[in-house]
């Protein structure tokens, strides 16, 4: 060895340099070896034979149309909240709030079908909706507010309005508990189904699968074709360009997060008025989190999103068919789901970044 | 689309005619079997479940195939969803174990009215009138009571070895909820405790989750320092009996045997063995026989349980005491909750009015002191003791 230099060294690939076949092909590549991975994993802690875990895995999400649809109302609800971070994540607004966004709205939608069962039920929907898109969009605003005015930490802000939404849905969950003391307020109107959004065509999912997919076509415009969508990317990549082009930067960043929040508030109705017709504390079940993920992974495009979503509720409606099927811990599901997502992500390493093997020539390989 | 609509409609079509094929056939091993928990093996409550689940599908013959046990189902539209695709694998008979499950497993028993579903702990079957939602729970009040004759002897022979006074002897349980399937717990066991060291005292602390190890152990550690002598719950994580045997406080658990994790400090259990009314349900169902709206388990179905006696840690006897305890409690000479032996704000009850048939404003609707005793589940399977009794003080009831 001649060279003094390490054995590789890292450069970050220019824009453009990789053609989307190759992106593509790492990222088939690295899926494979995820597979790879966790088959060896499975045979080594359960004996059991991985090809039948993974065709289990997919019968578990795919098997029958019951799955399909519960499938896809899983992939709309995350694909919802995802549409809702990434305005603000375009905008180097790190909105981690949406958990409380989706709780507070799916609070505000549940007040409406306990306090006013008897209105007609057009207006108490009307009523509904309005008030889980306001308090959604609320609850974004709050901490926009501060942003934009006091330049405070958006991240600890809207994680701490979380809790917030938290404690008050709990605090209004005994509030209106069913029986009393037991911590639960069940499924509210079940007999006059008050409140209850329609059901189109007989399926219960298929209004969320729509209303998720108008939004989405929606985010796609607004985002790409808008004036209001250049703003928000002008403002993310630098606030003096957003000031030069005389873009008001605080207005930009409260009106953003209030359509973050908006959506929020969607989905927060439609799984408190559509699905589950209850308000827990746990009714967002991670999803606010969980966006962000989706919401990176499909690198802010609301057509990856769509996959990255399917990919996400695939792995864990999989990882339930397991457990039930083998007698597997849940847990177990969800190191296969770690490992997956794990490569998943890493590929977008080998995407973004160059490995160049230091040869003594001096000529790089990968 | 097409092909989708088939398919549902091929499904539906297999549905209809399920119950006939089994009417005809009614051969318990071929039933399938499904059963909804709401965690899974690591809380002692649904591993008691799932025990039991095993235990009657084996003793039935149901083949490993043939019954199928969903974790981790939380109390919303997932347990709708669980409970419809168990139907969709064929399931004639669908139970669940977790009281928040229950409206979602009326909206499920609403949709397919050819399948059984049986929901442990559950108040609303007896006023709902589905033909195939059923409630189930045992009177395991009993249960407590004779744990808490354990607890109360354990108080007298720490009292004898001078450990503390007489006046000290206040024991400490951490619930869950406060509501009476908690309160009817707690209070069967006090009562227990009492009815052989009269002095006792207990403080209750509440956690608002049904599986929450943290603050389970807080709970123990807190009611510890207050100067609890012993300690008992009803929750279902390790939290607490973990904490005892960190401790060094005697502990009595619920839903199995904490020995193996606590050899020191572990006296007894009570659990529900929820096996006699798994087979019970499942058999009726095969034959085509109604299973009952409302069933109750108790000692001499074999429903209510004692686990082993820790004889390391419990008082000299105690076997033999809760032997003669159980004998008076099934003839009747003993009774859990006789109004002689309990007051309410210093009065003893002759009358007390509790809310049986649930609804969203607590209307008290049914009269249930009879014969000089609170009659628990009596009028619904699920226990709706909800007095505050004298002895008895709560700590924090935010939940």
């Amino acid at each position: 060895m001649k060279s003094r230099r390490s054995f590789f060294h890292i450069a970050k690939r220019k824009d453009d340099e990789l053609p989307g076949w190759k992106a593509w092909g790492i990222r088939a590549i690295s899926l494979i070896l995820a597979l790879l991975v966790c088959a060896v994993v499975t045979t080594l802690l359960t004996g059991l034979n991985p090809v039948s875990v993974f065709t289990t895995m997919i019968d578990g999400a795919f098997g029958t149309s019951r799955r399909i649809w519960i499938l896809m109302q899983n992939v709309a609800i995350l694909l919802c909240i995802s549409l809702a971070v990434t305005p603000a994540f375009r905008m180097r607004f790190w909105n981690i709030g949406a958990e409380g966004q989706v709780l507070i709205s799916g609070l505000a939608a549940a007040s409406c079908m306990i306090l006013f069962p008897n209105l007609p039920n057009w207006l108490l929907i009307l009523i509904m909706c309005a008030a889980s898109v306001a308090a959604g969009a609320v609850w974004a605003m709050i901490p926009a507010f501060f942003k934009a005015k006091w330049n405070t930490n958006e991240t600890l802000f809207t994680l701490m309005m979380n809790y917030v939404a938290m404690q008050l849905v709990s605090y209004f969950v005994i509030v209106w508990e069913v029986p009393k003391g037991s911590g639960k307020i069940g499924i509210i109107n079940q007999n006059t189904e008050a409140g209850w959004l329609p059901v189109i065509g007989g399926q219960k999912y298929l209004l969320t699968i729509i209303v998720v997919l108008i939004l989405t076509a929606y985010m796609y415009v607004y985002l790409n074709y808008t004036k209001h969508g250049y703003e928000l990317t002008v403002v993310g990549e630098s606030e003096r360009t957003a000031r030069y082009l005389n873009i008001k930067t605080g207005r930009v960043i409260v009106r953003t997060l209030m359509l973050s929040g908006a959506i929020c508030g969607v989905a927060g109705l439609l799984l408190v008025g559509g699905t589950d017709h209850t308000i827990t504390s746990t009714i967002a079940d991670g999803r606010g989190f969980t966006a962000v993920m989706v919401s990176w992974l499909a690198k802010f495009n609301p057509a990856g999103m769509i996959f990255a979503s399917l990919l996400i509720v695939f792995l864990s409606r999989g990882a339930n068919e397991i457990s039930t099927i083998f007698g597997l811990n849940h847990a177990f599901g969800d190191i296969l789901t770690g490992i997956i997502l794990f490569f998943i992500i890493g590929s977008e390493f080998f995407i973004n970044y160059q490995i160049r093997l230091s040869g003594r020539t001096g000529k790089e390989e990968r | 689309m097409k092909k989708l609509l088939s398919l549902v409609l091929a499904g539906a079509t297999l549905l209809s005619f399920t119950p006939a094929v089994y009417a005809a056939d009614a051969d318990v091993s071929d039933m399938k079997v499904g059963f909804i928990c709401l965690h899974d093996e690591n809380s002692t409550y649904d591993l008691n479940f799932i025990n039991s689940a095993k235990a009657a599908c084996e003793n039935l013959g149901i083949a490993e195939d043939n019954y199928f046990i969903r974790t981790n189902v939380p109390e919303g539209q997932e347990c709708y969803e669980a409970a419809a695709e168990l139907v969709d694998r064929g399931c004639d008979i669908v139970f669940a174990d977790s009281f928040g499950h229950e409206d979602y497993m009326i909206q499920a028993a609403k949709e397919f009215p050819e399948v059984q579903f049986c929901h442990s702990t559950g108040t609303k079957a007896h006023t709902e009138g589905l033909d195939n939602y059923h409630n189930a729970f045992a009177s395991i009040y009993e249960g407590r009571y004779l744990a808490g004759v354990a607890a109360g002897l354990k108080l007298n022979q720490m009292i004898e070895d001078g450990e503390f006074t007489e006046d000290e002897a206040k024991i400490g349980y951490i619930g869950a909820f406060t509501y009476a399937e908690v309160i009817s717990g707690y209070t069967s066991f006090f009562l227990g405790a009492r009815s052989v060291c009269p002095s006792a005292t207990m403080e209750v602390t509440f956690t608002g989750s049904w599986y929450d190890e943290t603050a389970e152990k807080e709970g123990a550690n807190k009611l510890i320092q207050n100067g609890c002598k012993l300690i008992s719950q009803h929750a279902d994580s390790m939290g607490a009996p973990t904490a005892c045997e960190t401790a060094g406080v005697p502990d009595v658990s619920y839903n199995g045997s904490t020995e193996a994790a606590c050899p020191n400090t572990y006296i007894v259990s009570s659990r529900i063995d929820w096996t006699p009314y798994y087979e019970l349900a499942i058999t009726s169902a095969a034959a085509g026989e109604e299973i009952p709206v409302d069933y109750t388990g108790d000692l001499t179905t074999g429903s209510v349980l004692l686990t082993d006696v820790n004889e390391n840690v419990a008082a000299p006897g105690t076997v033999e005491a809760l032997e003669t305890v159980r004998e008076n409690l099934m003839n009747g000479t003993e009774k859990v909750f006789d109004t002689e032996k309990f007051t309410v704000e210093g009065e003893n009850l002759t009358s007390w009015e509790a809310d049986v048939d649930t609804d969203p404003e607590y209307t008290p609707d049914t009269e249930v002191i009879e014969d000089g005793e609170f009659k628990e589940s009596k009028f619904r399977s699920a226990p709706y003791f909800d007095l505050q009794i004298d002895g008895i003080t709560l700590l924090d009831t935010a939940f």
